[in-house]
């Protein structure tokens, strides 16, 4: 067991999986040479050879139609997308092919599609996107988004293990900045699992990725007992361990740094409100981004994306309610 | 026309144990006039039935429980006067609306809802968890936004055990819906058949049933039964009664007779008046000494208790009797006066029955069943040792006993005992 940033554990679940099967390879661009664009892959080239760590030419279409085919015949690749945003050039491929070949064929596609996402740092409209909704929508595939270093690892172990496409959404304002203790052997951690981040009595804050440390401060600056579900993965999505949540606080949080309408916090409000009822005790809220691009500035950035304040103000109004 | 703050009536706790009650009759109805005190309702609990009196004089304005309806303690029943109809016209006051407008408070209009804050809105947990204890929830004390009830305050509210609160009602809400869909029976029972007739169980009834089934679980019963010969005592009696009568207004009764010298006999045989609690003994230097009464029409069984039996003459045992059973007739009994016993008689043998095989009162160990006095032909000793047939008047005793505790010989030294002071002391005696 050692501390481990976030990337690292990506890195190092990865790099197992390379020893451990040989059928794992990574493609995407700038993933050889110089490492990945955030240096995930760094020294892979070196360590497995051009063979199997693949730069690829500046194609997300070729680059998913390619791990695809891959998938079907039998290997297991791992395809780096430089952000999550681009991997809408490949949607044909994803969502038309790779989707539904088990379904259509009967052929599985074991693929992992590493998807850099979310905001923070001034990325813009091209780079700061968390597109996750959009994917969880399509039957047939996964969508995965750890918030921790330990659940980085398991999860893209167990994105590698799936024979499903897997799009691993792995945010970018965890990377350097969130460390934690990873163990060092290799293990799994199952996909549609949530984890408590934190227990509480009497409000419940659903959420993934980054929001989950937004929530976390939040949390620490209301006076009541906050539990805070960090979903992990939300295709599938834990249903139960939500229920669960809601049943003992009764009231709930949605929280997401996606954007709102159509976002993925929908479907879990509405599934609460369809099945827990008669445990509100308050309306269910959402907090997400608003309707629009993410803004290139910062100011307007902060303004888009949830802060701490944005929760703590919405933890106040459902305690006092 | 009430006018001014309702006054609630609600269910009462009739001892620590109780935690429900079911409504069996209202003496009243919306419209009517009451005077403080004078009977509303008729409640029956797993203990007592008994009548509840009106807190206030006025008119009652709302009836929110109906009859045969199971409700917790402190739940709403009624209200008394007070500005009953929360959507009544804003019109000044008139002669009767209260009645008419209250008779149906669910056929008002929405009107409520919008009324000065958040204590009129009920969240869904709440609403189910209301509906659950068979609270009101318009009764519970909000701390949520605008006054509202929330989750907390019903759990708090539930776990306090309900208190009643005694604030004029000044919001008037629909009476909670859910309590009639909140005891749901558990198994349905077969449908009645050609010929039968199917009604619901009283609280009283399936209390005795809970009771009698446990006892038998419980103890080992055994009965054994003895003739006395009562002559002596009906002489006693006799002479008595006149005297009693006119200066106390008392009966002295064959019972009482029993059991002044019952609690007698008991000094001598404390484990008849035990009782087994866990793995311990536990005798007694007193004796609360339960009577069995049946209810009118065989509505049910009470056994109240007379405390301290022990202190009694045959007097003081002869008005305890008479004051419990007149009690239980009119149901006036009290929790109190229903528990707590150490021994029990039961005297079916006003209707001619000679023997029977009682069932403990749980926890006690002995129950002590009176059976008919007649008179038959009986063989008795002469002072010279010469054995006659005389005409005596004849009863038979019988002992239940839990064998547990109480052996078959002992239960029979008891019994021997008892026989002889029956049929031996003078009226000094008792």
């Amino acid at each position: 067991m050692a501390e481990k940033t976030y990337l690292q554990a990506i890195s190092d679940g990865l790099r197992q999986e390379m020893h451990r099967d040989h059928r794992v390879f990574v493609l995407g661009e700038d993933v050889g040479v110089y490492g990945g664009a955030f240096k995930v892959t760094l020294g892979f080239q070196e360590e497995f050879g051009p063979w199997r760590v693949i730069d690829a030419p500046l194609s997300e279409t070729a680059i998913v139609a390619g791990a695809t085919g891959a998938a079907m015949m039998g290997l297991r690749p791992v395809a780096e997308m430089q952000f999550a945003d681009f991997v809408s050039c490949a949607w044909d491929h994803l969502v038309t092919v790779a989707s539904k070949q088990r379904w259509r064929a009967g052929v599985p596609v074991p693929m992992v599609l590493r998807l850099p996402s979310g905001g923070g740092f001034s990325g813009g409209p091209f780079h700061s996107q968390n597109p996750e909704s959009s994917f969880a929508h399509i039957p047939g595939l996964k969508c995965v988004c750890p918030a921790t270093p330990e659940d980085a690892k398991g999860l893209i172990v167990a994105a590698i293990e799936d024979p499903n496409p897997v799009l691993f959404f792995e945010h970018k304002h965890l990377y350097r900045r969130i460390k934690g203790e990873v163990p060092d052997e290799r293990y799994v951690t199952p996909i549609g699992k949530a984890r408590i981040h934190t227990e509480g009595d009497d409000v419940t804050v659903i959420t993934w990725g980054a929001m989950v440390y937004t929530a976390e401060e939040a949390a620490k600056e209301v006076d009541a007992s906050v539990e805070i579900v960090d979903l992990r993965t939300i295709m599938p999505w834990d249903k139960e361990a939500v229920l669960e949540s809601v049943r003992k606080t009764s009231k709930v949080l949605v929280l997401h740094e996606d954007t709102r309408t159509g976002g993925f916090g929908a479907e879990i409000a509405a599934t609460i409100a369809e099945e827990a009822f008669e445990d509100l005790d308050a309306p269910v809220k959402r907090l997400a981004a608003p309707d629009t691009p993410v803004p290139f500035s910062p100011v307007l950035e902060k303004a888009f994306i949830p802060q701490v304040d944005d929760v703590v103000r919405e933890l106040k109004e459902l305690i006092s309610y | 026309m009430t006018t001014g703050t309702a006054v609630d009536v609600v269910m009462p706790q009739m001892g620590v144990s109780v935690s429900e009650g079911t409504v069996t009759k209202w003496a009243k109805q919306v419209g009517d006039s009451i005077e403080a005190d004078e009977t509303l309702l008729e409640i029956s609990t797993d203990k007592v039935d008994t009548e509840v009196p009106s807190p206030a004089s006025g008119v009652v304005s709302e009836i929110l429980v109906s009859e045969g309806e199971t409700v917790a303690v402190g739940t709403v029943l009624a209200r008394i006067g007070g500005e009953a109809g929360a959507a009544a016209p804003a019109a000044g006051p008139q002669p009767e609306p209260a009645a008419t407008e209250v008779a149906e408070p669910l056929a008002q209009p929405a009107a409520p809802v919008a009324h000065e804050n958040g204590k009129a809105f009920v969240s869904p947990v709440v609403a189910r968890i209301a509906a659950e204890h068979g609270i009101d929830p318009t009764k519970v004390p909000g701390t949520g936004s605008g006054g509202r009830v929330t989750k907390r305050d019903i759990q708090a509210f539930v776990e306090s055990g309900s208190p009643a609160s005694t604030e004029a009602s000044q919001t008037v809400a629909p009476p909670p819906p859910a309590p009639a869909s909140a005891s749901p029976p558990s198994q349905e029972p077969q449908a009645p058949g050609l010929g039968e007739t199917l009604e619901p169980m009283s609280v009283m009834r399936r209390g005795i049933a809970d009771h009698m089934r446990r006892s038998l679980d419980t103890s080992a019963h055994v009965t054994s039964a003895i003739e006395v010969d009562m002559s002596k005592v009906a002489a006693i009696r006799e002479k008595l009664k006149q005297e009693y009568q006119a200066a106390y207004g008392v009966n002295p009764t064959y019972l009482a007779f029993i059991a002044r010298a019952a609690v007698e006999t008991l000094r001598d045989y404390p484990w008849v008046n035990g009782e087994i609690r866990g793995d311990k003994l536990v005798t007694k230097n007193f004796v609360n000494l339960g009577f069995a009464v049946e209810l009118a029409d065989g509505k049910g069984l009470i056994v109240p208790v007379v405390k301290n039996a022990e202190t009694l003459n045959l007097l003081g045992m002869a008005k305890s009797i008479a004051d419990i059973a007149k009690r239980a007739r009119e149901k006036q009994l009290t929790p109190d006066d229903v528990t707590g016993g150490s021994f029990t008689i039961t005297n079916p043998g006003g209707y001619g029955t000679f023997h029977g095989t009682p069932v403990i009162s749980q926890p006690q160990a002995g129950i002590l069943g009176t059976y008919a006095i007649v008179k038959r032909p009986w063989v008795i000793t002469d002072e010279n040792g010469a054995d006659a047939i005389a005409i005596r008047s004849m009863m038979n005793l019988t002992l239940t006993y839990d064998h547990r505790l109480v052996d078959g010989a002992y239960a029979g030294r008891f019994l021997r005992d008892l026989r002889e002071r029956l049929q031996t002391w003078g009226e000094s005696d008792y």
